[in-house]
This record gives C-alpha cells, structure tokens and sequence, in this order.
C-alpha cells in the first residue's frame, strides 16, 4: 500500500511538473503548442535620404525603444562610407551617423526586427521631468486656450483626465470656436498633438509628443503617428489621439520621445525621411526561441536550445527513444504483444526512421531470415555461445556488404541503408529467434518476430508524427509526463487486451 | 463478441492476467535473491535434500572437465541415470541413460552410445552449450526416475508431470502436461501439449485443453483424459506445500512426477510460473487466492504445510 501511494504522489508530482513548465513555456514564453503556428514579425525600417553639402556629416535619428508588447531586436544599419554608433541620451536612444568628406546624395538605413512580446514599459520607467516652460500664445490664440483649458478644467478631475478632455474637444467632430480658433478647420494630426502640448504646458502639466508606428497584424505600414505622453504626478501616461483612450496601443512602435527632432542633420541639405514596416510571418516557435534568447529567459538559458547546432540535433533523436519506449510500454503491458527484445524493436524503428519504412523493413527481413538460415546450419556444428554470436555477427556484416553491393550493382541505391542497423542488435535478434525456433517452434518466431515488427512500426510511425516530435524536443519536460505514464502501467494489474482473447473460453463458461 | 471477453467478464471468472501476476503474485512474494534456488537446479536439488523434500537423488556433480574421465567408473554401480545442466532451459541437454551393455550405454530408444558421447555431452554441458546466456555450467548426474505407468496411455513419448501452483504455502491448483505428437514430445502447452487440469482436492481430472479447446481424448493415443486419476495424490499436494516451506517464495510453481516405488518427486521448482494453469482448470485463480488471503488475515493459520495442504484439498476445490 505504500508502494502504492508512494506512486501516486511521484506521479502527481510529475504530471504537475510536465504539465505546469509546458504551459509555463505556452503561456509565458510564448512557444506555440502545435508545429507550424505563425507569428508575425515586422522589420522595421527608417530610410533617411539628404544631399551633402562637402562638410562632414553627422547625422542623428531617434531609435525604436521597447514597449510592453514589442521587442526590438537584431538592428541593422547601412550607409557607405559612414560609421554608426549608438548614443543613449537618458530616455532616449539615438543612432548617429557620421562622415568626413561626403558628396552628393546618401541614403542611410536603420533597420531592426520587431517580436511580439516586450519588456517592462520604457516610458513608464521615465523620470519625473522638470516644470514645462509656459508656451506663449497670441493674444487671439490665448484666449481660446483659456477657454478651451477652463472647459477641460471643469470636467476633470486630475491631469489624465484633463489631458483627456482636452483631446476630446481637439479631435471632436463639431470643434468648438474656441478650437477653431486655436487650430482651423481639419487641422493634421501634428497640428492637433502640438496644440495640445502647449495647452498642457501652459497648464503647467508636463507633457510630450511620442512618435512612432502602428504595426498592424499581417500587413505592411509606414505611417508615422503621433501620440500624447503626460505626466499624472506619478508616471507617465501615454493618451491615444485616435480614440482619447489611456494607454500605448498595443502594437505602437515608439520612435521618438519628446520634443526634440526625430532626426537631426549636420552638413547636409533637401533632407527627408520614410518610414517602411514588413510584417512577415515566421515559424511561432523560431519566434519564441529568439526572443527568451534575447530576453535571457533562464529556462532557455539551461535548455537544449542552448546547446550548439549538432547537439541539438542529437537530442532531437534521442528525445523520441522514450516515446518508443512507452509505445513497448503500451503494447506489452496493455495490449500483451510479445516482441523478442525488450526494446529492439526501439532501436529497429529508429532504423526505419533513417531509411523509410519500407526499405527498412524489406531490409530487415532480408538480413534476419537470411541470416536465421545460416545460423540455422551454425546450430549443427555445436558452437559455443560466445563464438556463436561471433560467427553470426560477421555474418550479418557480410550480409551487409552482400546487400549493399549487389543492390548498388542493380541500382536499387536504397540497399545502401542496410548499414544503419545496429549489427550486434541484429546478431542478437537472430540468435535469439534461432534460440527460439528450437525451443519453441517456428510459429512462436512468427509471433515474436511479427510482435517485434509491428511495434517496431508502430514506435516508428508515433516517432515520426510531426507533433510528436515537436513536442518532445520543443517540450522535453514532456518526458516527467511521458515517465509518470510509464510507471502508472508500471503497477497496471488489469487484464491485458490479447488476455481478453487468451482466457475467453473460461468467461463463456459462466 | 468476436471471440473477446469483456475485462468485466474475466474479473468476474476470478482469471489472474499477467499484469496482476507478475505484479502482486511475483513481485510481492518472491524475493529477488531467491531466484537463483530455483533458477539452478543443483540449488534446489540441495534445498530439496536439506529440508527432505523427496526428489530424484543426485548420483554426483561434474563441475571440471578434468573429472570427466573418472565419471565412467564412477557411474559403474548406477546403470540408470540422468545427466541434466543445472541451468539448463526448456529442457535442453538432459541425458537419460536408461542401461548398459558391456561397456555400452543404452538410451531409452534403445539405442546405444559409447562413453566418449557421454564425455562429450558432459563437456559440451561444462561449457555452456545448454545453460542460459551460454555461461559455464555443472553436469548434475541423478537417478532416474521409473515413471509410474499410470499415465503411459495419456502421453505421447516425454515426461508427463504435475505442476502444483502453492501460494503462501497453500497448493491452490493444478494440472498435468501430456506430450503430443503435435509438441514434438515436449510439455509445452502453447507448442499443443495437452493439459488436464486436476481437482485439487482428489487428483481427479476436470477438464483437457489443447491450443485451448477443450479435448476429451488424448489427440494421439486416443485414452480418455477424463479417467486420469493421479495415485499418492495427498501426498504429492503436502510435498508441493513443503516447497514453499523449504524456498520460501509466496508464489510458487512446484514441478512433481511419480515414481513407481518413490511415489512424487519433486522435479523443479519455478518462481515464475505460468497462467496456462487456469485454462486447463477452466478456472480462475483469483478466488483461491483470496480465500488464502482471508484466512491468512483472518485465522492465523498454522505455519504447519501438511495443514495448508490438508485445508487446500478440503476448501478450496469448490471456488
């Protein structure tokens, strides 16, 4: 009985490890639990484009900052002739470009890649700023700020909220006079955000201008949009103009925090700049990987995906021995097949999963019976075990080179496999069928021999299932589950499927 | 349906699969470390000699190949005998040397061998040729057993013997395997040897199964299986119960043939034996298992086997 519970509670431990850091890794880091799930990631790109006027250049251009949803990684920079450094300006990040005798037109490219998924919220993490300076204002342009600040006054309570009003009443569709007055009719959305700057500022509120691009799911897009940042007294909040609502849009690409310019230029004239976003659509997984790398998620850190190239592979097959292992598991224990070997028929299927089924399994019988035959005639010669095996063993490497000549000589290229089964696997499979055909006969070599290929091609085909082999090596702690299985058929004490046939009589008596 | 029985069915049958035997029945009462008394039959010749338990007796051991040469005039006072490995498998290597002309040796077929095919057999023994897993292995030279002809017109050729399953001491079922032509002489129910099973409580047959189908008559000599009546029969259920006493496994297979004079020897003993048992019976296991279990926990029986066999034979033939 303790046994018993014993067992229980390592299963219950187990199921809830395997489980609990799958869907740790699901939910969390973000790997997709099906193979094949895209995920859309953007490369944005700033092309600024400028005639030199024979000084030296520098030029200045704001860079994408993190948010909590995007995560920029892996930029890129291209510019002939100029070197790139990264300046970091308290809260913003600045790419500058520099040359010393530049000619006619340059391009320069920024470009980065942008993953779903991000860390804490930069503009939120942002130092409280100093009192803003008083705008100053005509004496028309004042009085209608006055108006428009008293109104927003009176129906708010604290800064968000003024700052709220306030952009509710500069994007309403019937604009009061007062905001005629301050900005005209159908005024750009620049027009607007610098309005209500000033009017924050002349409140006496800290405000800024945060511009970026809105990526869109699946789709390309290049404008550049402003937004509103203030200051509540704790923090930072950022104010959608398009929707007056609190909060940085989901999938905004900040570019640029505050005042200054987005880029700056030294040296050169008839400047401009373009925004271009491509929204591709990579493997979920290949997404996750990248960005818990970048992040430095400890569970990748000290997993298999850390590992270099070829030991990741290496895993990849290993993973799936224990998947075979449930499957000899399942099939003798639940089902009562009877294989010879343990778990040769792992190792066989691990074969057919080199050389396809069907050539794998022509093959092994090929091998087997024609060395069953030659064994047969060893049996009569009275051989020791040791020298027996031996004998059979060069046997089957014979057998090997056979196949593999005469095959390749008929050009039937796929007999060149033979060598990947395990010979002394081989030998022993066919001294102990030998071993078997005399003790037992020959039908319980059939029943053997068929119990082992079938497993063998059941394994193979569980082996060889995209989701499963996504799954043990996207999932390895699927393997506490896979155990946990494993030792619950451990203690199983039910009938087995072929019992049910086997004792059947004794039930028809009843 | 389509030949299956339900699990419902079985369980209700009492049938223990090999899932509950190898798990509650082996695994629970056989202790690991005493495989090898049963798994080396020179072991459980001595076990058997110690706690006199009857058995064939064992003439004497050839453990070198040095002392082969002295065998011959050392078998001189025995004209019959048996060479066997002690770990031998499926019977594989056993001599039965059944006489003597001259300086001859006669086999039961009655064919004769000089002492060199002797030698060899006993070399070819010392190496391994029949032992399991080819290691080095001991020649075992015993008496031979004069079966008991009761049961030469239920065999074909081989050994006919009983196999008693005892648990925790009580024999809680057996049967008989006779050899056909179809098993090639060998006892071996699943290569369609015949097996009776036997009342536990008289010896009497119940039921003859081949491949599982139930026969009435004997595929090759044509007897009436239901007129099998084993002699000595209380006695050979005590002797199976004092094999526990003596191996101390909980789960026990006890392999006894008859003797004309001796009456039951002990053969071998196996710590895994099989399920086969229940088909031949037409009965399941379980509930004389449980019976056992109860009166274990509930009676505290005496450790006595001549009283767990005298209560097997009475109780237990009727679940």
């Amino acid at each position: 009985m303790t046994a018993k519970l014993q067992l229980r509670i390592i299963v219950g431990i187990l199921l809830f490890v395997g489980v609990g850091l799958t869907a740790f890794k699901h939910l969390e880091l973000g790997f997709p639990l099906l193979p094949g799930t895209k995920e859309t990631v953007w490369t944005a790109e700033a092309h600024v484009s400028f005639r030199a006027t024979g000084e030296p250049v520098r030029v200045t251009l704001s860079l994408p900052v993190n948010t909590n949803n995007l995560l920029v990684v892996d930029h890129s920079t291209a510019g002939r002739g100029f070197g790139f450094h990264i300046e970091e300006e308290g809260r913003a990040r600045k790419g500058v470009w520099q040359t010393r005798n530049p000619s006619g037109e340059y391009s320069l490219y920024y470009r980065a890649r942008v993953y779903r998924g991000g860390l804490p919220d930069l503009i939120n993490a942002l130092d409280a700023p100093a009192s803003p300076e008083k705008p100053v204002f005509s004496q028309a342009e004042g009085e209608s700020a006055d108006s428009i600040l008293a109104e927003a006054y009176e129906f708010s309570a604290d800064n968000e909220g003024l700052a709220l009003r306030l952009v509710q009443s500069l994007t309403a569709q019937e604009p009061t006079p007062a905001v005629l007055a301050l900005i005209g009719e159908n005024p750009s959305r620049h027009v607007r955000v610098n309005a209500a700057l000033r009017l924050m500022h002349s409140a006496g509120i800290p405000a800024e201008r945060v511009r970026g691009i809105l990526l869109e799911e699946r789709k390309n897009s290049s404008r550049l949009t402003d937004l509103l940042a203030i200051w509540n007294g704790e923090g930072w909040h950022v104010i959608d103009f398009d929707n007056a609502q609190v909060g940085l849009p989901e999938l905004f690409l900040p570019w640029q925090f505050g005042g200054d310019a987005l880029y700056e230029i030294e040296g050169g004239v008839d400047s401009s700049i373009r925004f271009s976003v491509i929204a591709d659509q990579i493997s979920g997984r290949h997404a996750a990987v990248t960005y818990n790398t970048e992040i430095g998620s400890s569970l990748i850190d000290f997993s298999i995906l850390s590992l270099p190239v070829e030991a990741q592979n290496a895993f990849a097959t290993l993973l799936l021995i224990p998947i075979g292992a449930l499957v000899v598991v399942v099939l003798r224990n639940i089902v009562g097949l009877r294989t010879s070997g343990t778990f040769m028929p792992i190792l066989i299927a691990l074969v057919f999963v080199q050389t396809e089924l069907l050539t794998g399994l022509v093959l092994f019988l090929i091998v087997v019976s024609s060395g069953l035959v030659i064994r047969g005639y060893l049996t009569s010669l009275n051989l020791l075990l040791v020298p027996r095996i031996a004998a059979v063993l060069v046997v089957v490497i014979t057998l090997y080179i056979a196949l593999s000549v005469i095959g390749f000589r008929l050009g039937i290229s796929e007999a060149l496999s033979v060598t990947f089964f395990p010979m002394i696997i081989i030998s022993w499979t066919i001294e102990r069928m030998s071993v078997l055909v005399e003790e037992e006969g020959m039908k319980e070599v059939f029943l053997q021999g068929g119990g082992s290929l079938l497993t063998a091609v059941i394994a193979y085909l569980v082996m060889t299932n995209r989701y499963i082999s996504y799954w043990t090596f996207e999932f390895p702690e699927l393997l506490l589950v896979g155990l946990a299985i494993i030792l619950v058929i451990g203690q199983y004490t039910g009938y087995r499927l072929s019992e049910l046939r086997r004792f059947e009589p004794l039930a028809r008596k009843d | 349906m389509l030949g299956l029985a339900t699990p419902r069915q079985l369980a209700k049958a009492g049938i223990v699969g090999m899932n509950r035997r190898n798990v509650e029945l082996i695994a629970q009462n056989n202790p690991r470390h005493l495989y090898p008394l049963v798994d080396d039959k020179l072991q459980t010749k001595k076990l058997a000699e110690e706690n006199g338990l009857d058995t064939p007796a064992l003439i004497g051991v050839v453990r070198l190949t040095g002392q082969i040469k002295e065998v011959h005039d050392f078998l001189k006072p025995h004209p019959q005998f048996v060479i066997k490995p002690a770990r031998g498998s499926g019977g594989k290597g056993i001599l039965v040397i059944s006489g003597r002309e001259g300086d001859d040796y006669v086999k039961p077929s009655g064919s004769l061998i000089g002492f060199e095919a002797v030698a060899r057999h006993i070399n070819n023994t010392l190496s391994g040729l029949y032992s399991l897993g080819g290691k080095p292995d001991v020649a075992m030279i015993e008496t031979m057993v004069d079966f008991d002809p009761i049961f030469d017109r239920f065999t074909f050729e081989g050994v006919p013997d009983i196999r008693v399953i005892v648990y925790k001491g009580f024999p809680v079922m057996a049967m008989t395997r006779l050899s056909t032509a179809a098993s090639d002489g060998k006892a071996n129910l699943h290569q369609g040897a015949v097996g009776v099973g036997l009342d536990i409580a008289t010896g009497k047959a119940l039921r003859a199964v081949q491949n599982g189908t139930p026969i009435t008559q004997h595929p090759d000599t044509g007897a009436n299986l239901a007129e099998i009546n084993v002699p000595h029969w209380e006695n050979l259920v005590r002797l199976s119960a004092r094999c526990q006493a003596a191996s101390g496994l909980g789960y026990l297979g006890a392999d006894i043939v008859l003797d004309k004079s001796e009456g039951p020897l002990v053969l071998e003993l196996n710590a895994r034996p099989g399920l086969a048992i229940q088909i031949a019976n037409g009965t399941g296991m379980a509930g004389r298992i449980d019976r056992v279990e109860q009166l274990i926990a509930r009676d505290n029986p005496p450790e006595d086997a001549v009283w767990r066999a005298n209560w097997s034979m009475k109780h237990l033939a009727a679940i």
